[in-house]
């Protein structure tokens, strides 16, 4: 039977930011509610507040009102349910490969047997079986961010909220990764929610495209993408999403821009 | 000026030298007091650097994690630990012979004391200056309290604390002979003193050279460890 409480559901998240004299509104009223297995994207331009969000989830971060639950349990702070890919990685750079994903198993108490077990499986997902006694520095940012997102996944969290993670990847690698995040959560049926400023990323990966403002920083639409996939970048049909889309993100940006200029 | 005159040779010559440090490690040259008795201060002055030392690194690396990483500790030690730094170990010289008298303890303290700064400071550094990030990924992946501090804390410190070891151990050697040169019979630093003593400036260099070579010898062994423990960061290979 299928649970008809929401999953992921954010209920009415607000955040201020006190920055000197100044009170910073970066979240105002956000309501989102998130199915198991979907592929959900944020985005907006920068200070919409949607890394907020997203950390919020995370639960790095406590809302100043509102509250963030999983199947009506409420967030209390980081677990291990949820898993943050970060942009720069922050892989632990005195670990291997292989230990930096055995990092959240071994909090766990699983016998040894098990951690090499999902160690090895997630190792093998992202293709770096190979190199899985390297250390960090020893390795490309795409090859970084394999790690980070092999090392949520061994770590069983059911939610990966990543921050636009291929934010520092050449073109070429961005792609790749792209196609092999889609190849996982196909697999993995984790529910992804993810932060990006690129139009195009958004469209070719998501179910839904949330689209944030800023000032203060809210949900302006939520977009559901029913191209078929695999998504071709270059097809009609995709271009008229990310046209459609890209309208939504800037008008808000030039009616500001022109309310600041009249 | 009247010593130029006179002609009397105040600095020996790098054979004399030579000399001396033959007498002074296997004998048969002078066969006095210090003909072949290299090992037995070295061993001595060893002994009191790294006994210092060593009692700098139990008390100050522990101590750096803690004021790091707790509010409170820090709060209670540091405006204590602030008003002592300034002080130059050499200055507590006088106070050091009046806690341990004169001898070995009084030079163990020194270095002690000598060392325990660079290793606490540089400790305290690096824990302080940890990515936030690697505190966030550890909390997401499950880990928490004491578990942080050892899987987390204490790797991601490091790289500062074996800065603070290597400076530290560098202070030591330096301190061994203030230490020594207050009425303390064995030791490189009373080779020193002694050399001063009887105007026998070959035998003043030769105790330079020895802890010289020792100092730079123990400080390579540190850097293979630290290379060794470090592997993981080119950046911090010495």
């Amino acid at each position: 039977m299928a649970d008809r409480r929401p999953f992921l559901h954010v209920r009415d998240v607000g955040k201020t930011f006190q920055i000197g004299s100044e009170r910073v509104d970066a979240l105002h009223h956000v309501d989102l509610t998130i199915d198991k297995g979907e592929f959900v994207c944020l985005i907006g331009a920068s200070g919409c507040g949607k890394s907020t969000l997203l950390r919020i989830i995370a639960g790095f971060e406590t809302p100043s009102y509102g509250d963030v639950r999983v199947y009506d349990a409420p967030i209390t702070g980081p677990g291990s349910d949820r898993g943050m890919v970060f942009q720069d990685y922050a892989l632990f750079p005195w670990m291997t490969v292989r230990n930096n994903i055995a990092f959240g198993p071994r909090q766990k108490s699983l016998s040894s047997a098990e951690i090499r077990s999902s160690t090895e499986k997630y190792l093998e997902m992202v293709g770096l079986a190979k190199f899985a006694d390297r250390y960090p520095y020893q390795l490309s940012g795409g090859m970084k961010q394999r790690v980070a997102i092999a090392r949520v996944l061994a770590n069983e969290a059911g939610i990966l909220l990543m921050d636009e993670p291929f934010g520092a990847l050449d073109a070429l690698t961005r792609e790749q990764l792209q196609d092999e995040l889609l190849e996982i959560w196909a697999r993995t049926q984790v529910t992804i929610l993810f932060v990006t400023h690129s139009v195009e990323e958004a469209t070719l990966l998501a179910d839904r495209v949330v689209v944030m403002t800023a000032g203060p920083g809210r949900i302006e639409s939520d977009n559901r993408v029913s191209l078929t996939r695999p998504r071709d970048v270059s097809a009609p049909d995709f271009n008229a999403v990310r046209r459609n889309l890209t309208e939504k993100l800037t008008s808000h940006v030039s009616r500001r821009r022109l309310k600041s200029v009249a | 000026m009247g010593v130029v005159a006179s002609g009397t040779k105040l600095v020996p010559t790098p054979y004399m030298v030579a000399v001396m440090m033959r007498d002074f490690a296997f004998g048969g040259v002078y066969d006095d007091a210090f003909s072949g008795t290299i090992l037995t201060h070295l061993l001595a002055s060893m002994q009191r650097v790294y006994g210092g030392f060593l009692l700098a690194a139990a008390i100050g690396i522990p101590l750096g994690l803690l004021i790091g990483k707790v509010a409170f500790v820090r709060a209670l030690l540091d405006p204590t630990l602030s008003l002592l730094r300034p002080i130059p170990v050499t200055a507590w010289l006088p106070l050091s012979m009046v806690f341990f008298g004169l001898g070995p303890r009084s030079a163990v303290f020194l270095v002690f004391l000598g060392a325990f700064y660079p290793i606490l400071l540089n400790t305290v550094f690096g824990v302080r200056s940890v990515d936030g990030k690697l505190f966030e990924a550890a909390a997401m992946l499950g880990c928490d309290g004491s578990r942080m501090f050892r899987q987390v804390v204490m790797p991601a410190s490091l790289p500062a604390i074996f800065n603070g070891l290597r400076l530290g151990h560098g202070f030591a050697w330096i301190l061994i002979v203030v230490g020594e040169m207050t009425g303390v019979p064995t030791g490189l630093g009373s080779v020193i003193m002694d050399g001063r003593t009887l105007s026998r400036p070959d035998l003043v260099i030769t105790g330079m050279v020895v802890i010289g070579v020792a100092g730079f010898a123990c400080d390579r062994l540190i850097v293979v460890l630290n290379n060794y423990v470090l592997r993981w960061s080119p950046q911090h290979r010495g």
